[in-house]
């Protein structure tokens, strides 16, 4: 009988994630590429509208200083039949902010194992592989596979110049920021 | 039988799609799993139902019905776990099979230039000619990115399958 080569793990020692559900479906997340998790109408609130083809996933933007910070519907983005997220995960290293349903929980994976090679579209930037939990296969997300460059290029264009009003109502809620957390800190 | 002739014969696996048969060669199948829980998640290659775990290992759930009978199928299903070689690396796939599958020992008469890529070859049993599946042909792969590259990053491009999610025992 003949034998693939041996799946090397993707890493032996266990890593934090998050679970987190986008309508039914359920997503892994490394906790330490997690920021900060606030509810989705903390950063709507102080967001402006963008409009970007192509990017149907992204319909708003916060600034935070000299950045800015798309909030990308994890629903759209995977094609998912859900509402908008009431959540709201800001990534580490990215620009993006993702919207998702709920946090199932916290938990640690032991084994990550890279995308079969079958699949050969989008979701090989998606995702950084699967792992298995409580005998549940979970796709563990890429926070880098959100928006791609291209994509990122075309949301700089369509966002309108900056008004100072906007940035003093920004600075206001940055000052504020109660509920930032830094769950890979908590969880290392 | 001569000694020489025999020697020709070689191991395929018969497995069967609703009504009709095909064959894999016996060195490029595992075994055949009993109906079992495949997970879903969104993805957008299409021909891919999901994943089942088996023996700690994630396979992916390959659906040629489609591709060679025209329809899915909707019976209650085995899989046969075979190889698929992505050109130095090999996978296993899992292939959704009607009932259970059959090993033979047959000659097998080499594809010709007409037929298509998925068809490794012919064979003759029980007053059938079947085809020999090439499965590397017929299931996707990241030979199939090339081509589908630009369809996948179309905006609104979906897969046949709609990206649904779901677990279906």
């Amino acid at each position: 009988m003949p034998s693939p080569a041996p799946v090397k793990p993707g890493t032996l020692r266990a890593e934090q994630i998050i679970l987190f559900r986008i309508g039914e479906q359920l997503f892994a997340l490394s906790s330490s590429s997690v920021q900060e998790v606030r509810g989705a109408d903390s950063l709507s609130g102080g967001a402006s509208e963008v409009t970007a083809p192509g990017v149907g996933k992204v319909r708003q933007f916060v600034r935070r200083g000299p950045n800015l910070l798309f909030l990308v519907s994890g629903a759209r983005h995977f094609g998912l039949p859900a509402e908008e997220g009431i959540l709201a995960f800001v990534l580490r290293n990215t620009r993006t902010a993702l919207l998702v349903d709920s946090i199932e929980r916290m938990t640690a994976m032991t084994r990550l194992q890279v995308l079969p090679l079958s699949f050969c579209h989008e979701e090989r930037q998606w995702y950084r592989g699967l792992t298995a939990v409580d005998q549940m296969v979970v796709p563990v997300v890429r926070p880098e596979g959100f928006l791609s460059d291209e994509e990122l290029t075309m949301l700089d264009r369509a966002v309108p110049p900056a008004e100072a009003s906007r940035e003093e109502t920004e600075r206001e809620l940055e000052a504020e920021a109660p509920t930032d957390t830094n769950l890979g800190t908590e969880l290392n | 039988m001569t000694i020489s002739s025999e020697l020709e014969l070689r191991p395929f696996v018969l497995l069967r799609l609703g009504e009709r048969r095909f064959a894999v060669a016996a060195d490029d199948t595992a075994e055949l799993v009993s109906p079992s829980r495949v997970f879903s998640f969104p993805h957008r290659t299409p021909g891919i139902e999901g994943v089942i775990l088996r023996r700690g290992r994630i396979v992916p759930v390959c659906d040629v019905a489609e591709k060679l009978i025209g329809t899915r199928l909707t019976a209650r299903r085995f899989y046969l776990i075979a190889l698929r070689r992505y050109g130095q690396r090999t996978e296993w796939v899992a292939i959704p099979v009607t009932g259970e599958c059959e090993l033979i020992n047959a000659e097998l008469t080499a594809a010709s230039a007409s037929d298509e890529p998925r068809v490794a070859g012919w064979l003759s049993h029980g007053g059938d000619v079947i085809e020999v599946l090439n499965l590397d042909a017929l299931t996707p792969g990241l030979e199939d990115l090339r081509a589908g590259d630009l369809a996948g990053r179309q905006p609104g491009f979906r897969t046949d399958r709609g990206n649904r999610a779901e677990a279906r025992p």
